[in-house]
This record gives structure tokens, sequence and C-alpha cells, in this order.
């Protein structure tokens, strides 16, 4: 399955192998897994909680990866994005590609988080020691993902 | 009718996930639909007015000038934050 959304944990080798199990072709694969951090804007946080919004969700990853194979060739690509609560340390996201050389596999991975970041549909509430709050977009997110329309 | 959905800070703020609302002819837009939300009083008129807000027509983004229909799906949301 190229998009999962799910509370569980993954597991890393597993996805990591999927994307190259009998193609023999694939020569490179590139992937991501961006973690829950114990600091942001200067404040400890314990845990995060992710909301997102269940159909449009995978629709919204699925043709971020459709657009990636339109602009790569790529043998596979896939998304796995956890939602629900999660504590510092654990993966939130795994973004894999796997292509023929490793240039198109490093671009895509690339693409596919900033589009992640820009486009689907999900949300962070972080838990710190002065309550809950909602993370704000980034701006430095919205420029990354400009530059692939550039 | 049409479904309208709020997510994430929207929700907690408006204090409402999801309404239906009746599509009467001054409503051609999302655009539209977002000015008649606004004017329910002064929070709904501080949070759909940021300029940050997204919007989704049926499960897919969209701009504000996006015609609405019968029967779609709209939602409004803060700027979005996975990865």
């Amino acid at each position: 399955m190229p998009v999962q959304v799910q509370t569980e944990l993954f597991d890393l080798g597993e996805l990591t192998r999927s994307l190259h199990a009998e193609e023999p072709g694939v020569g490179a694969v590139a992937t991501f897994v961006g973690y829950v951090r114990d600091l942001n804007q200067g404040d400890q946080v314990s845990e995060l909680f992710l909301e997102h919004y269940p159909g449009m969700t995978e629709r919204s990853l699925q043709q971020i990866i459709d657009r990636a194979h339109q602009r790569w060739p790529l043998q596979r690509a896939s998304i796995v994005h956890r939602v629900g609560a999660l504590k510092v340390g654990e993966p939130i996201v795994f973004v894999g590609v796997a292509s023929e050389h490793r240039q198109e596999a490093f671009d895509a991975c690339n693409f596919l988080m900033d589009y992640l970041k820009t486009h689907a549909p999900f949300w962070k509430r972080e838990h710190t020691p002065s309550g809950e709050r909602w993370v704000e977009g980034r701006e430095s997110d919205q420029l990354a993902v400009n530059r692939w329309t550039a | 009718m049409i479904l309208v959905n709020y997510f994430a800070r929207y929700r907690e703020q408006l204090g409402i996930g999801g309404e239906k609302i009746a599509l009467d002819g001054s409503l051609r837009t999302i655009a539209d639909l977002r000015q008649h939300l606004c004017a329910r009083g002064e929070t709904w008129q501080q949070v759909l007015g940021e300029t940050s807000l997204m919007c989704a027509l049926n499960q897919e983004l969209c701009t504000p000038d996006a015609p609405i229909e019968d029967f779609d799906e709209i939602a409004f949301f803060p700027q979005v934050t996975g990865g």
C-alpha cells in the first residue's frame, strides 16, 4: 500500500524492504523519517496529538505520490503517517522512494515531504508545561514547496 | 444542503466540528459561504477571517473562488502542520 494513515508504530526495516522487494531494477532507495522532538519554539514538549481529515488525508497523500511519479521515473513511492497521541522520540512520518539512480530518489523524497507538509490535512497539537497549543504553519515550509513550481 | 467541516484550532475556537447548511441562491462560492459564516459574530469573523485560512471542496484543497453546489462537502481549517 503506497499510503497508510495509522495510529500504530511502523517498522522502518519492513517499509524500506517493501520499496525494492521483487523490483530488481531498483538501484536506489531514499527514505525520510520525521520524529517528535522534545523542544519547539523554546518550549519543552512532552507529547503531540495529530488530528487529520479522514478521507481527504488518504486522497491528498495519494495525489502527492502521483505527482512525484509524473515528475520522476520512480519504481515505488510510499508514505506512512501516524495520527493520534505520539510521545517524544516516536516516529511521525515515513516517506520512501525507490528508483534506478540516487538523484531522483533524493529529489522525489524531498518533494513528497515538502508537499505533505503544506498540502496534507494534518494538524499537530503539542503538550508543553504551560498547557496544550496548536502548532502554527511555518513560512519556511511554504517557501520550500514553492521551489518545485519555480 | 451542504456539509461544512471545521478542523483543529478552528473546530475548538468555533465550538463545532461540522454542520449542515441549506444552500440558497446567495451562496455560490466558498468565499460567499465564508462571508456568510463570518457574519455570525466576532469569533466567526476572527477565525474564518484569517488570511492563512485553508479550504477544501469535496476533500480537495481549493481556492475561495471555487463554486459550490448542493450536497458538496466543504472544510475550513488552519494551515496544515503534518510531517
